[in-house]
C-alpha cells in the first residue's frame, strides 16, 4: 500500500508552516524529511497519525492504499509512529508492553509465542519480565519498535527516533529499524536533523521549504 | 473540685485555698448595684444563645444597641445551633482548670441544660434576686419562673420569657383542627404524611413527647417527681402505644423528622404538612407579619391544655465580664425590654413580669401591643400545664431513640 | 546579602520540622484528649477512674450497628461515585475540547462550601423543593407538595447525603487528577496507545489510569475520610434517625448530660477506627482490582471509539454540574424572596430586606472570614514554600512517610480530636484567641496548599536558578526575583485553594474560636438549624462568593502570567 500526501499543508492560526507538500511513498520506501527546527516536520507526522494538537489546522489529503485517512481517529489509521523517547509504559513489564501492541483475538499461547519471538528479534530474550526502567536506552528503543510493529501497521512514521541514542548505538539502531521496515514493506517517513540518518536511510531526502508569500 | 491533679505542690494548694477563702469573703459583702454598673462600663459581654431564629437575633441586636448606649457595655451575640455546645465548652474550660476569664459571660438556657450546669457547679450565683428589675417578676402567677422543669431555680438563672405550646394550622386547608392526641391520630390516619414533630432531643420535639404523655398517661401526678426504673415503663406505656400507631402516618413515614421548630414551621409554609406547633404563642402572627406564613394561618391549643415553661439567662462560674452580664440580665427584665419582646412584630415572646403590678406608664407599653391575627388571648391559652421533672425528659429521649432511631 | 542568606537558610532548614510539629501536636494532644474520656477519665465531671464503661454504654446504644453500616455505606458510596465520575469524565473527554470547559467549571464548584451546597441541594430535591416547583403543576399536576414517602432530603438510606458528597468531591478529585496528569507526559502515552490502535477510553484505562491512580491515592483517601466523618453536611442532608456515627458522637459531646461525653469519646474513637479500616479495605480492594486486571491491560482489546462512553460521562457530569448550579441558584433566589409558596416556580414577591437586615452581621462575618482566611493562607504559603525550598536545596524530596503525616489532619476525623484540642487550648488560655483560630485553620489549610503547590514547584526547571546563580545572584535574590515571579500563577492558585478551605471550616472555627469569631460558615450552619431559607440563602451566597472571588483573582493572575 502506498502512503500518499496530496497538497498537504499545516497552519498555525492563519500562517502556513510550509509550502504545500505532495508525496507518494511506495511499500518499503524510506523518505527522509529534513528542515530547520520549527518548520513543522514533527507536526506533520502528528497529523499523519491523527494526533494533531488543537491550535494547528491541516489542509490537503492523506491516503493509505485505497483508504482516505483524513478525519479518522488515530486508532483506525494503522499508522505506527516512533518518537525520540521510547515511551514504554512504566506500569507494564517489557513483555506486557510488547503484548500491548498485539492485535486482539489471538489465543494465549499464540500471544506468548509472538511476544517471545519479538523479544528474540529485539535481542531482549530473558528480559521480558523486567520493568522498562531497568533496560538500557538501546534496548528500550528496540522494544518500542517491536511494540509498534506487533500492532501490524500499514505505514511507519519515525520522529527523530535516534537522536537521543549514543553515537555508537545509533548506527546499529538505524539498520535495525530500516531493515524491519523494508522487510515488512512499510512505506516509511523519517523526520530528522541528522544528515547521517538520511544517508543510512538511503532513500530520497526532502526539505520542507518555507511557504511562498501570497499563498 | 475533688480532683486537682495539676496542683501537687503543697504551697500552691495552700495558696489556692487561701484565695478561695478570700473570694468567699468578697462574696459575703456583695457590691451594691451602682458599683456593679460602674464596673460593667467598658466590658464586653459574650452572650451565647441559639441563633436559629432571625426574629430573636434581631431582638438581641436591639438589646446590644441599648446596653451600649445606656451602660457602655459591648454585647456580642454568639449564635450557636444548640446551647448544649456552650455547656460543653464551659465544661472543657473547667476540665482545663480555666476557672477565671472564661469565654462565655451569659447564656440562654433552661431545663435539662440548666440542671446539668447547676449539678456540675458550672454556674455563678445566686444572683437573680439582686437584679433591680427582678421584683416585678410574676413568681406567683407564673410559678415556672422559680421552678425550672421542677428543678428549683434558687437564683442561679434569671427568668427572661414565657413559652407555651401552641398549635398552628392553615385555616384554608384544615377547617376543624384536631384538638386532642386522639383526634390528631385520627387526622394523621386520614391524611398520611401531613403531620410530624421535631426530632427529640430537639427542645420542641421533646416537649411534644411530654405534651402527649401528660394527656395520655393515667398517672399524671407521677411526672412531678423524678422518674424511676420501676414507674417509667407503666407511666409511659400509653405514649408509646400512641406513637407506634401514628408513626406510619407521619411525614416521611416517621423515618425522618425536621430538626427544629423553624424547620417544622418551614414545612407548614411549604405545604408539606397541615399542622405544626410552636413554643411562642405569637409565633404564627409574627411569621404572618413577615410574609413567610399565609395570613389564613391560625393558632389553637388542645382542649386539655398545653405545656408551658420559662426560659432564662444564666452566668457561668468563670465569666470574665460578670458585672456586664448582670447588667444585661437586669436590662432584659426591664418593662421596656419585656414589652418590646412581646410585640409579635418584633418577636412575640410573652413577658415574665406581673403586668398589673407595674407602674401605669409601663402597663401602657404592654397595652399598646397590637395582637396579631393568629394570636390567642390569655383566656384562650388557658393555664399552662406544668413541665414534668427533667428526668422524664431524659428518659423519654433515650427511650424514643431506642425505639425510633435504630 | 550574604548574612541575610545565611539567616534565611537557618530558618529554612527548620521549616519542615516546624510545619510538621504545628500540624501534629494538636492532633496527638487532641486524640489523647478523646482517648482518656473514652476510657472513663474526665476529671471535670468527677470521672477519674479508668474503665471500659463508656464502651459498654456505647455498644448498648440502640441503632449503633445501623449507624456504623450507614456511615460506611454513605462514605464509600459517595467516594466511589465521585471517583468513577471523575475517571469517566477524564476517560471520555481527555484530549477533547470538552476538557477545557470542564476545567473552567471547576473553580466555582471548588469554591462552593459543602455546607452551602448541602443546604441548596436539600431545598432542590425536597417534595416541595425547587425541582418540584419548576415542574408543578403544569407537568406533574401537583397543586400541593406530593407525599413521596421516604424520598427527599434526609432519606433513611442516605441517598441524598451520598448525592451531596458526590457533588462536592468530584470537582476536588478532578482538580487533583488534572494536577496528577500534568506530572508526566500522559499525552504522549495516550498518543502511543492510540496509534497502536486503541480507542480513547481503552487507552485511558489501560495506559493512563494505572499511572494516575498512585498520584491521586492520598486525595482519594482524604475524600473517603471526609465522607465518613463529615458533620455539617450530614447534619443538613443526612439521615437523622439514626444519624451517621460522626453526628452521633457530636450529639454526645453536646448532650446536656455531661456523662454522655464519655461514650461520645468512645464513639469518636470508633469512628477513627472505622475510617482507618475503610481506608485499608479500600486500598485492599484497589490492589486486588489492579492484580485481577493486570492480564486485561495487555490482552490486546482495543475498545471502540468511545462515543457512547463520552456522552454518558458528559451526561452525568452535566447532570452533576446542573444540580450543583441549581442548588446555588435556589439559595440565591431565596435570599431575595418575600413570598414564595408552592407550586410557584419563582417568588411572587421579592425583597431586599434580608440582605439589608443582615448587613451589619454580614459585614462582621465577612470581615472575620476574610481576616482568618487571608492570615491562614499567608502563613500556610510561607510554611509550604519554605518546606519546598528547603527540599530543593537539600536535593531530597519529602519522603512518602512525611507526606502521610502532612495529610494526617485530613485523614483523622475532626470530631475525634477537636474536643481534645479545645481542652488543650483552654489549658493554655488560648481558647477564643485569634492565634488558636489561626492554628486550627492551618491544620487543614497547609495540607491543601502543599498539595496544590508541590507539583509545580518540583517541576520548576532548576536551570533558571542555576543560570541566575552563575550570573552572580545569591539564593535569596534568585528566589524573589526569578523563582517566585515564574511560579506566580501556581502560588496564586494554591492561595485560592487554601483560602477556600479556610472559609469552609465549621467545627474548627467553633471549637478553637470559642464561638466568638462569627464567620460566614458558622453563621450559615447556625441558621441552618433554624431552617430560614431566606437568611440561609444570604449567608450561603456570601459564603460562596468570597472563595469564588479568590479563584477569580488567581485565574486573572495566572492569565496575566500566561500572556507574559
Amino acid at each position: 500500500m502506498n502512503l500518499v500526501l496530496d497538497r498537504m499543508c499545516i497552519y498555525l492560526a492563519e500562517r502556513a508552516l510550509f509550502a504545500p507538500l505532495d508525496l507518494n511513498l511506495a511499500p518499503g520506501a524510506i523518505v527522509t524529511l529534513m528542515g530547520p527546527s520549527g518548520c513543522g516536520k514533527s507536526t506533520l507526522l502528528s497529523h499523519l497519525c491523527g494526533i494533531l494538537p488543537a491550535p494547528f489546522r491541516a489542509t490537503g489529503t492523506i491516503s493509505l492504499g485505497t483508504r482516505r485517512l483524513d478525519g479518522l481517529p488515530p486508532e483506525q489509521r494503522r499508522v505506527g509512529i516512533l518518537f525520540q523517547d521510547a515511551l514504554l509504559f512504566p506500569h507494564l513489564s517489557v513483555a506486557e508492553n510488547l503484548a500491548f501492541g498485539l492485535p486482539r483475538g489471538l489465543s494465549r499461547d499464540e500471544r506468548r509465542r509472538r511476544v517471545a519471538t519479538a523479544l528474540h528479534e529485539a535481542d531482549l530474550t530473558g528480559l521480558g519480565e523486567q520493568a522498562p526502567a531497568t533496560l538500557s536506552g538501546g534496548q528500550r528503543a528496540r522494544a518500542a519498535l517491536l511494540r509498534t510493529l506487533l500492532a501490524e501497521p500499514a505505514a511507519l512514521l519515525l520522529d527523530e527516533p535516534f537522536s537521543k541514542l549514543d553515537t555508537t548505538l545509533r548506527g546499529r539502531m538505524r539498520s535495525f529499524v530500516f531493515s524491519h521496515a523494508r522487510e515488512r514493506g512499510l512505506p516509511t517517513l523519517l523526520v530528522t536533523h541528522d544528515p547521517a540518518d538520511a544517508d543510512a536511510a538511503g532513500g530520497p531526502v526532502l526539505s520542507l521549504s518555507a511557504p511562498i508569500d501570497g499563498r | 473540685m475533688h480532683h486537682q491533679p495539676r496542683l501537687t505542690h503543697p504551697g500552691l494548694a495552700l495558696g489556692l485555698w487561701f484565695l478561695t477563702l478570700l473570694t468567699g469573703i468578697a462574696h459575703a459583702s456583695e457590691p451594691d448595684w451602682a458599683t456593679i454598673e460602674k464596673t460593667a462600663r467598658g466590658q464586653t459581654v459574650y452572650w451565647n444563645g441559639w441563633g436559629g431564629d432571625d426574629k430573636v437575633n434581631s431582638y438581641i441586636a436591639w438589646v446590644g444597641a441599648q446596653v451600649q448606649a445606656r451602660y457602655g457595655i459591648t454585647l456580642r451575640h454568639v449564635k450557636v445551633s444548640d446551647i448544649a455546645e456552650t455547656v460543653a465548652r464551659i465544661l472543657a474550660e473547667k476540665n482545663a482548670g480555666r476557672d477565671q476569664e472564661g469565654s462565655v459571660d451569659l447564656l440562654w438556657i433552661n431545663g435539662e441544660n440548666f440542671r446539668a450546669m447547676k449539678d456540675n457547679g458550672l454556674l455563678y450565683g445566686p444572683f437573680s434576686a439582686r437584679l433591680p428589675h427582678y421584683r416585678h417578676v410574676d413568681t406567683v402567677g407564673k410559678p415556672t419562673t422559680t421552678v425550672d422543669f421542677t428543678v428549683p431555680v434558687e437564683g442561679m438563672e434569671a427568668p427572661w420569657g414565657m413559652a407555651q405550646i401552641v398549635f398552628v394550622h392553615d385555616s384554608a386547608v384544615v377547617r376543624e383542627p384536631p384538638k386532642s392526641m386522639a383526634a390528631l391520630l385520627a387526622y394523621a390516619q386520614a391524611h398520611p404524611g401531613r403531620f410530624t414533630y421535631p426530632e427529640p432531643p430537639d427542645f420542641l420535639g421533646s416537649t411534644f413527647l411530654k405534651q402527649a404523655l401528660l394527656e395520655l398517661t393515667e398517672q399524671r401526678e407521677a411526672l412531678q417527681k423524678p422518674a424511676t426504673d420501676a414507674n417509667f415503663g407503666p407511666v409511659s406505656a400509653p405514649l408509646w402505644r400512641w406513637l407506634d400507631q401514628i408513626r406510619p402516618y407521619l411525614w416521611r413515614q416517621g423515618q425522618a423528622y425536621p430538626p427544629s421548630m423553624p424547620a417544622l414551621r418551614q414545612l407548614l409554609a411549604d405545604g408539606e404538612i397541615d399542622i405544626a406547633f410552636s413554643f411562642h404563642p405569637n409565633d404564627a402572627s409574627a411569621e404572618i407579619a413577615k410574609g413567610t406564613l399565609p395570613d389564613t394561618v391560625r393558632s389553637y391549643v388542645l382542649t386539655g391544655g398545653t405545656i408551658g415553661n420559662t426560659h432564662f439567662v444564666a452566668i457561668p462560674y468563670n465569666a470574665r465580664a460578670r458585672e456586664g452580664a448582670l447588667v444585661v440580665a437586669n436590662f432584659l427584665l426591664s418593662p421596656e425590654a419585656q414589652a418590646r419582646k412581646q410585640d409579635p412584630v418584633v418577636w412575640g415572646d410573652l413577658t415574665v413580669l406581673a403586668v398589673d403590678q407595674l407602674p401605669p406608664e409601663d402597663q401602657q407599653r404592654f397595652a399598646a401591643i397590637k395582637p396579631g391575627v393568629a394570636t390567642l388571648s390569655a383566656a384562650q391559652l388557658g393555664t399552662p400545664l406544668p413541665e414534668p421533672h427533667p428526668s422524664w425528659m431524659e428518659r423519654l429521649e433515650a427511650a424514643w431513640r431506642a425505639r425510633y432511631s435504630r | 546579602m550574604q548574612s541575610a542568606t545565611g539567616c534565611s537558610g537557618g530558618l529554612l532548614s527548620g521549616a519542615p520540622a516546624l510545619t510538621l510539629a504545628l500540624l501534629l501536636m494538636p492532633i496527638i494532644a487532641g486524640l489523647a484528649g478523646t482517648l482518656l474520656p473514652a476510657f472513663g477519665y474526665l476529671p471535670a465531671i468527677g470521672a477519674s477512674g479508668f474503665s471500659l464503661q463508656p464502651w459498654r454504654t456505647l455498644l448498648a446504644e440502640p441503632g449503633l450497628s445501623h449507624a456504623l453500616i450507614l456511615t460506611l455505606w454513605t462514605g464509600v458510596a459517595a467516594t466511589l461515585l465521585a471517583l468513577l465520575l471523575t475517571l469517566a469524565l477524564l476517560a471520555g473527554c481527555y484530549q477533547s475540547r470538552w476538557l477545557a470547559r470542564i476545567r473552567r467549571s471547576l473553580a466555582p464548584l471548588l469554591a462552593m462550601p459543602h455546607a452551602a451546597l448541602a443546604l441548596g441541594l436539600a431545598f432542590l430535591i425536597a417534595p416541595s423543593g425547587g425541582l418540584a416547583r419548576l415542574l408543578s403543576p403544569w407537568a406533574t399536576g401537583w397543586e400541593r407538595p406530593p407525599e413521596l414517602g421516604l424520598f427527599g432530603p434526609q432519606d433513611p438510606w442516605g441517598l441524598s447525603l451520598i448525592l451531596a458528597l458526590t457533588l462536592k468531591e468530584t470537582p476536588y478529585l478532578l482538580f487533583m487528577s488534572l494536577a496528577g496528569l500534568a506530572r508526566w507526559p500522559a499525552d504522549h502515552d495516550l498518543a502511543v496507545a492510540r496509534t497502536l490502535g486503541y480507542g480513547p477510553v481503552s487507552a485511558f484505562l489501560k495506559v493512563v489510569l494505572p499511572q494516575l491512580y498512585p498520584l491521586i491515592r492520598l486525595p482519594v483517601f482524604a475524600a473517603l475520610a471526609f465522607a465518613l466523618s463529615v458533620v455539617d453536611v450530614a447534619l443538613i442532608i443526612g439521615p437523622s434517625a439514626p444519624p451517621t456515627l460522626a453526628v452521633q458522637a457530636l450529639r454526645g459531646f453536646n448532650d446536656p448530660d455531661l456523662h454522655a461525653r464519655l461514650p461520645a469519646a468512645a464513639a469518636a474513637l470508633l469512628l477513627t477506627g472505622l475510617t482507618g479500616l475503610a481506608l485499608l479495605l479500600w486500598e485492599g480492594a484497589i490492589q486486588l482490582l489492579a492484580r485481577c486486571s493486570r492480564a486485561w491491560l495487555s490482552d490486546g482489546g482495543r475498545g471502540g471509539g468511545g462515543a457512547l462512553a463520552q456522552w454518558l460521562a458528559l451526561g452525568s457530569g452535566t447532570l452533576a454540574l446542573g444540580l450543583a448550579m441549581l442548588s446555588a441558584l435556589g439559595l440565591l433566589v431565596w435570599s431575595f424572596a418575600l413570598r414564595w409558596t408552592f407550586p410557584a416556580a419563582w417568588p411572587t414577591q421579592w425583597t431586599l430586606a434580608h440582605w439589608r437586615g443582615q448587613f451589619d452581621s454580614l459585614a462582621v462575618a465577612t470581615g472575620n472570614t476574610l481576616g482568618i482566611g487571608v492570615a491562614a493562607t499567608g502563613v500556610a504559603l510561607l510554611l509550604v514554600m519554605a518546606c519546598l525550598e528547603q527540599e530543593q536545596r537539600q536535593q531530597r524530596a519529602v519522603s512518602g512517610r512525611s507526606l502521610w503525616l502532612l495529610y494526617l489532619p485530613l485523614l483523622v476525623p475532626q470530631v475525634s480530636f477537636l474536643f481534645g484540642v479545645q481542652v488543650l487550648l483552654a489549658g493554655w488560655g488560648l481558647e477564643g484567641h485569634w492565634l488558636a483560630l489561626l492554628w486550627t485553620h492551618l491544620l487543614f489549610v497547609v495540607p491543601y496548599v502543599f498539595l496544590s503547590l508541590a507539583d509545580p514547584w518540583r517541576a520548576f526547571d532548576q536551570r533558571y536558578e542555576q543560570s541566575a546563580r552563575t550570573l552572580g545572584a545569591g539564593p535569596a535574590r534568585v528566589f524573589w526575583r526569578i523563582k517566585l515571579p515564574l511560579l506566580g500563577s501556581a502560588v496564586a492558585v494554591a492561595a485560592a485553594v487554601g483560602f477556600a478551605v479556610s472559609v469552609t471550616q465549621y467545627l474548627p472555627t467553633v471549637f478553637a474560636g470559642a464561638g466568638r469569631y462569627a464567620t460566614l460558615t458558622t453563621e450559615a450552619v447556625a441558621l441552618a438549624s433554624g431552617a430560614n431559607r431566606r437568611l440561609i440563602g444570604v449567608y450561603a451566597v456570601a459564603q460562596t462568593l468570597l472563595p469564588l472571588l479568590g479563584f477569580a483573582l488567581a485565574l486573572m493572575l495566572a492569565r496575566r502570567d500566561h500572556r507574559r
